[in-house]
């Protein structure tokens, strides 16, 4: 029988107990209580049975930052194996269009055919969105379709420029295309192409002044490339994000006064703005026990944004800190940053992450249906 | 009870060894023409990625994944532990070279089958509360903020 039965006599856990088991303490030295451990049978006689329910009433999202390329939000509630399947999703499961294939049909500057390909691989590529999302589909076999494969086109040869001064020392000047940019790929739609991606949606790279190659004069570059779907997991070109990473909630605790000149240097020991400094209260002052006693007026240390808090320990390594202060971070707090390479916008992103991992469970779902047993 | 492993209701009647299917598959239509074959195959048919592991018991399996990794092995492997019904779950990646991950299922009751396609339906649960929740708190932030796009 299941151990989770409710026993009779098991008080509900405190706020402070609660506490403690979403902290995991950061120390001189050690890091501890790093492992979750709401599960059943692991407190006698608590129910630590997943519900939905319960999920959601202790599940939260906040918004720090949403730039189109850039979103900042924080995950709380949750625990740290589906954050990170949410994180390494982002990565490597969410399809990109990028150079896959290179035909150089003539390349004569000083940057090698295979080194030029890898280049034009990392570029990043925008483009319409119904296009890339629902029109666009995975390369299958060796024949190229309008809807699996996008033609892109780089010819340029670098000349002299006879306008500029014989005396001209500036490359850029005194010859034309002497720098190859992103900005000179010339994309050619075909078939059904054309409806999706032109004008504004046509492929482009996000950023046009991506330096590809240098030239002199009579150098010429001159290749077609060809640009599949393809996953983060199979080359990091094919990954939407630039960086998708969380980090805890950093807590601080002061657990006894800091005062006067310390209360300084403790604030100087965390990045600014995250320790404040206020002046003892009078009330404060007269109440016995608080370690306030007699110092009405002077500055103490309050903790005011921990989340722009580092996590550097510094405060640890001084001696008249000792016992006066516990680092910690939230066990199911997760600062999440989502930085787009261009081809989606970063929240909408994140929301593809969710929808991924939802389908791949739901395939699982159906594979364990069909499985011989 | 809530968080419990759903039981599959008992199967009314013996099936004929006949009519059973070799596997729970769905069974292929029947055609088989050889142009036609090739229609079928561009319909792309899943090919199976879950096996049950010899030496399982009902309520002691491990399952074999084929072509997944630590992204659902996790999350697979902290919520099938959030049920009650399980003595024991965990995962592992025999071999970093091979696209395998193993899961090992132990229950105190019901069926180690369950408990996974419990877990399966859980996780899919939690995205649409994931979903719906980032989806309410990015329009706030974006009308706070007068974020259009």
């Amino acid at each position: 029988m299941a151990p989770s039965t409710k026993a009779q006599w098991a008080q509900p856990p405190s706020k402070e107990e609660l506490e403690r088991r979403n902290t995991v303490n950061i120390n001189k030295e050690t890091v501890t209580n790093t492992v979750s451990t709401d599960f059943p049978g692991h407190f006698p006689g608590e129910d630590h049975a997943f519900s939905i329910d319960r999920f959601q009433s202790g599940f939260d999202i906040t918004f720090h930052q949403n730039d189109q390329f850039h979103a900042s939000f924080s995950l709380v509630g949750i625990d740290a194996s589906l954050a990170n399947a949410f994180r390494r999703i982002l990565i490597a499961e969410i399809p990109t269009l990028a150079i896959e294939n290179v035909f150089i049909t003539n390349n004569t500057s000083v940057i090698q055919d295979e080194v030029l390909a890898h280049r034009l691989g990392l570029i990043p590529f925008k483009g319409g969105r119904e296009g890339l999302r629902n029109f666009l589909r995975f390369k299958k076999g060796e024949d190229a379709q309008d809807y699996d494969t996008v033609q892109l086109d780089l010819n340029v040869t670098c000349t002299v420029n006879t306008d500029a001064s014989p005396n001209e020392t500036d490359p850029l000047k005194a010859y034309h295309n002497a720098h190859v940019y992103a900005k000179d790929i010339t994309f050619t739609p075909q078939g059904r192409q054309e409806q999706y991606f032109s004008g504004e949606d046509a492929i482009v790279p996000v950023n046009p002044d991506i330096l590809i190659a240098k030239m002199r004069p009579r150098q010429t570059i001159e290749l077609s490339m060809y640009m599949n779907l393809g996953v983060g997991s199979d080359h990091s070109k094919f990954s939407p994000v630039a960086t998708a990473s969380y980090r805890l909630m950093p807590t601080i605790k002061i657990t006894k006064p800091i005062i006067g000149a310390d209360a300084q240097k403790f604030a100087n020991c965390f990045p600014e703005g995250v320790i404040g400094l206020e002046k003892v209260s009078k009330k404060e002052a007269g109440q016995r026990g608080s370690g306030y006693e007699g110092h009405a007026g002077e500055l103490k240390a309050v903790v005011v944004d921990p989340m722009r808090d580092t996590v550097s320990r510094e405060c640890l390594r001084h001696e008249e800190f000792e016992g006066k202060v516990q680092l910690g971070r939230r066990r199911d707090h997760f600062i999440f940053s989502v930085e787009s390479t261009g081809q989606w916008d970063s929240d909408e992103l994140f929301l593809e992450a969710v929808k991924k991992l939802k389908q791949k469970c739901k395939k699982l779902e159906d594979q364990v249906d069909n499985m011989v047993r | 009870m809530p968080g419990r492993t759903k039981k599959d209701e008992p199967t009314a009647q013996d099936t004929n060894m006949e009519d059973a299917p070799p596997s729970a598959q769905p069974e292929a239509e029947e055609v088989d023409t050889e142009d036609q074959e090739e229609v079928q195959e561009e319909e792309e048919i899943e090919p199976q990625r879950v096996r049950i592991l010899p030496g399982s018991t009902d309520t002691a399996a491990s399952f074999e994944f084929v072509d997944e990794g630590h992204t659902v092995g996790n999350a697979l492997r902290y919520i099938i532990m959030k049920n009650p019904d399980v003595e024991f779950c965990a995962y592992s990646i025999p071999h970093p070279s091979e696209p395998k991950m193993n899961l090992r299922i132990q229950t105190y009751d019901g069926l180690a089958v369950d408990a996974l396609k419990k877990g399966l339906a859980d996780l899919q649960d939690i995205c649409d509360v994931v979903t719906d929740e980032f989806t309410t708190k990015k329009d706030q932030f974006n009308a706070e903020h007068g974020i259009v796009r």
